[in-house]
C-alpha cells in the first residue's frame, strides 16, 4: 500500500507541473475527434446507423489536403498569408473529398439497402465492407508506407498557458474547428435545412408528410458530416502525415467520443470528444504513452456499461 | 376530387386492401368506419403516398397519383394527420407548425396566426416542446401543422383517439370549420357516431373491403351499423 501511495504521489506530481502542457495537447485531439463524432452522430441521427465507413473519410480528407500541400509547398516553409491560403485550400480539399466519400458510401453502401428496407445488420456489414474496400483501394494507390505533410506554416509557439505552450498547430485546430462547430450548430438549428434535418431525425414518415425529401436529407447529412471528417483528416495529417489506414484509430476514438456525450446529440459529441482527448492525454502521467488506446477503449466499454446514452442522450432533434 | 378504384395494398405476404373503391367530392367531409385492422389507416397511407397501391389507382383533381411520393403530397394539396399524432417530439409548438409549411415559400407569419386563432392554447405554448403537451393539444397541434400546408384536402386518422369527450367535440367543432372554410375533408374514426353526425357520405369497411356506403345520415340508422359500430344490440329489438 504504501508504495502504491508513493506512486500516486509522485505521479500526482508530475500531473501537477505537466497538467496545462498535457491539456493543450488534450484539447487539440480532442477537438479532432469531435469533429469526426459529429459525423457519426449526424448520420446515427437519421438512420440510427453507426457509419463504420467515415474513418475512410477521415482518410480521403488527408489525402486530398496531402495533394494540395504537395502540389502547393515549395522548398522553403511558407509565410504568412502563403501559408493561409494553402491551408483554406486544404481545408476545402478536405472537405469536398470528405463530402465525396461520403455521399459514395450512402449511395453504394446504404440506399440500395434502405430501398429493401434491409434488417441493421446488412448496414453494419455493408459499412464494414465499405470501409475495407475504401482503405485497400487507397493503399493500392498511394502505398502502404505513411508520408509526412510538407508543412504549410511555421510551427511556432504562439502564446502560452499557465506556461504550457500553444503552438500555431493547436491554434489552426481550435479557430478551424470552432468556425466549422457553430456554422453546422447554425445549420441543425436555424435553418430550414436543419429543420428537415432534424424532423427526420425524430420522426422520418412524418416529416415525409410535411414535404420533407427523406433521401435528400439523408445525402446531404452525409455530405455535411463527410465535409467534417474530411476536414479532420486534414488537419490530423498536418501533424501525423498520411497513410491508407490513417483513419482506423482516430475514427473509432471518434466514436467512442460520440458515445461518451451521447449518440446523436451534436453538441453532445463536442463535448465528448474534447472529454477523450484530454482526459486520453492527461492519463499520460499515470501509464505508458503505448496504454494511451487502451484508456480510450475502456472509456467506450465503460460508458456502454454504466451509461450506454452518453452524457447528454440521444437527442438531435432538440438542440441539434 | 379524390377518386380511388379497385386498389390493392400489401404489406408482405398479408393484402391489407382487397380492391377497394370510393371516391371524395370537393368540400364534402366522407368518412371511413371500420373495426381495428379493417383498413382504415392503411387507406388513408395510400392516398398520402406512405404506401404504394400494388394495383388500381388513384387521382387527385384528375391527376393519376398512385405512385407520387409522400413528400410530394404537400405541394399537390393533400395533408395527412396520421395516426397517434406522430408530433416531432424534440420541436417546439411553433416548430412544429413550421414544419406543417415545410414545402412553402414566402411568409407563412398569417397562417400561423390563423392556426393560434382557432387553438388559443397552441398559441400559450408555443415555445414549449411537443413532448410536453397533453393528448388534445398534440391533437390541435397535428390538425394545425397540416393546416398550415393549405391543403385542399385533409386527410384525419383517428383524430378523437384517447381524448376527453369535451375535446372531442371540440376537434370535431373544429373539423366542421375546417370544412365550411373550403377544405375537403376524409376521416377515419372509431368513434361512428361523432362521425356520421358530421360527415356528408361514409364508407365501412371490413377485411381490407368496403362493405356498406352511403350518406351519412342514412348509415346512422342502418342497423349493421348500429349493431357493429354504434354498440346497439339490435336482436334484442333495441
Amino acid at each position: 500500500m504504501g508504495s502504491f501511495g508513493h506512486y500516486l504521489a509522485t505521479h500526482f506530481d508530475t500531473l501537477k507541473a505537466e497538467f496545462w502542457y498535457l491539456f493543450v495537447g488534450g484539447v487539440a485531439n480532442g477537438l479532432l475527434y469531435a469533429m469526426v463524432a459529429v459525423g457519426y452522430t449526424l448520420v446515427y441521427g437519421v438512420l440510427r446507423l453507426i457509419n463504420f465507413a467515415h474513418s475512410e473519410i477521415f482518410m480521403s480528407g488527408g489525402f486530398a489536403g496531402y495533394f494540395v500541400l504537395r502540389a502547393m509547398v515549395g522548398s522553403t516553409v511558407p509565410a504568412g498569408f502563403m501559408s493561409v491560403l494553402i491551408i483554406v485550400l486544404g481545408i476545402a480539399a478536405a472537405g469536398t473529398a470528405g463530402a465525396a466519400a461520403a455521399t459514395l458510401v450512402e449511395r453504394v453502401a446504404y440506399r440500395p439497402l434502405r430501398r429493401r428496407r434491409a434488417p441493421q445488420l446488412a448496414y453494419l456489414i455493408s459499412a464494414i465492407g465499405a470501409s475495407y474496400f475504401l482503405f485497400n483501394l487507397a493503399g493500392k494507390e498511394f502505398g502502404h508506407l505513411s508520408v509526412g505533410d510538407p508543412q504549410p506554416y511555421i510551427n511556432h509557439t504562439v502564446f502560452t498557458i499557465f506556461g504550457a505552450p500553444v503552438l500555431m498547430y493547436d491554434l489552426i485546430i481550435l479557430v478551424v474547428s470552432v468556425v466549422m462547430f457553430v456554422a453546422l450548430d447554425w445549420l441543425v438549428g436555424r435553418t430550414r435545412l436543419g429543420r428537415g434535418i432534424r424532423s427526420v431525425a425524430q420522426d422520418a414518415e412524418t416529416a415525409s408528410l410535411m414535404g420533407v425529401n427523406i433521401d435528400r436529407t439523408i445525402a446531404i447529412t452525409f455530405i455535411v458530416g463527410g465535409a467534417l471528417g474530411g476536414v479532420a483528416g486534414f488537419l490530423y495529417g498536418l501533424n501525423i502525415g498520411v497513410v491508407y489506414n490513417m483513419g482506423f484509430v482516430p475514427a473509432l476514438k471518434a466514436f467512442t467520443a460520440a458515445v461518451l456525450g451521447g449518440i446523436g446529440n451534436l453538441r453532445g459529441a463536442v463535448l465528448g470528444g474534447l472529454l477523450l482527448g484530454i482526459v486520453e492525454n492527461l492519463c499520460v502521467v499515470f501509464v505508458q504513452a503505448a496504454y494511451i488506446d487502451v484508456v480510450a477503449f475502456g472509456i467506450l466499454v465503460l460508458v456502454l456499461l454504466v451509461r450506454p446514452t452518453g452524457i447528454l442522450g440521444e437527442r438531435l432533434g432538440r438542440t441539434a | 376530387m379524390l377518386e380511388v378504384s379497385d386498389a390493392v395494398v400489401r404489406y408482405g405476404a398479408i393484402t391489407a386492401l382487397h380492391g377497394i373503391s370510393f371516391e371524395v367530392n370537393e368540400g364534402e367531409i366522407v368518412t371511413l368506419l371500420g373495426a381495428n385492422g379493417a383498413g382504415k389507416s392503411t387507406t388513408l397511407r395510400m392516398v398520402s403516398g406512405l404506401q404504394a397501391p400494388v394495383s388500381g389507382s388513384i387521382t387527385f383533381q384528375g391527376r393519376d397519383i398512385s405512385h407520387t411520393r409522400a413528400h410530394d403530397f404537400a405541394k399537390l394539396g393533400v395533408s395527412h394527420v396520421p395516426e397517434g399524432r406522430r408530433i416531432f417530439p424534440q420541436m417546439s409548438v411553433e416548430e412544429n407548425l413550421e414544419m406543417g409549411a415545410f414545402r412553402r415559400r414566402g411568409s407563412i407569419g398569417e397562417d400561423l396566426e390563423r392556426i393560434y386563432e382557432t387553438f388559443p392554447i397552441l398559441k400559450e405554448r408555443r415555445k414549449q416542446l411537443g413532448s410536453n403537451l397533453s393528448g388534445g393539444e398534440q391533437q390541435m397541434l397535428a390538425i394545425g401543422r397540416a393546416l398550415m400546408s393549405q391543403p385542399t384536402l385533409l386527410l384525419l386518422d383517428e383524430p378523437s383517439m384517447g381524448l376527453a369527450p369535451m375535446i372531442v367535440d371540440t376537434i370535431f367543432r373544429i373539423i366542421g370549420e375546417i370544412r365550411a372554410a373550403g377544405t375537403t375533408v376524409l376521416l377515419v374514426e372509431q368513434n361512428a357516431a361523432h362521425a356520421l353526425r358530421l360527415a356528408d357520405r361514409g364508407y365501412v369497411l371490413e377485411n381490407g373491403r368496403i362493405a356498406l356506403s352511403g350518406p351519412a345520415a342514412e348509415l346512422l340508422v342502418d342497423p349493421r351499423v348500429r349493431a357493429v359500430y354504434l354498440g346497439e344490440d339490435v336482436e334484442a329489438g333495441a
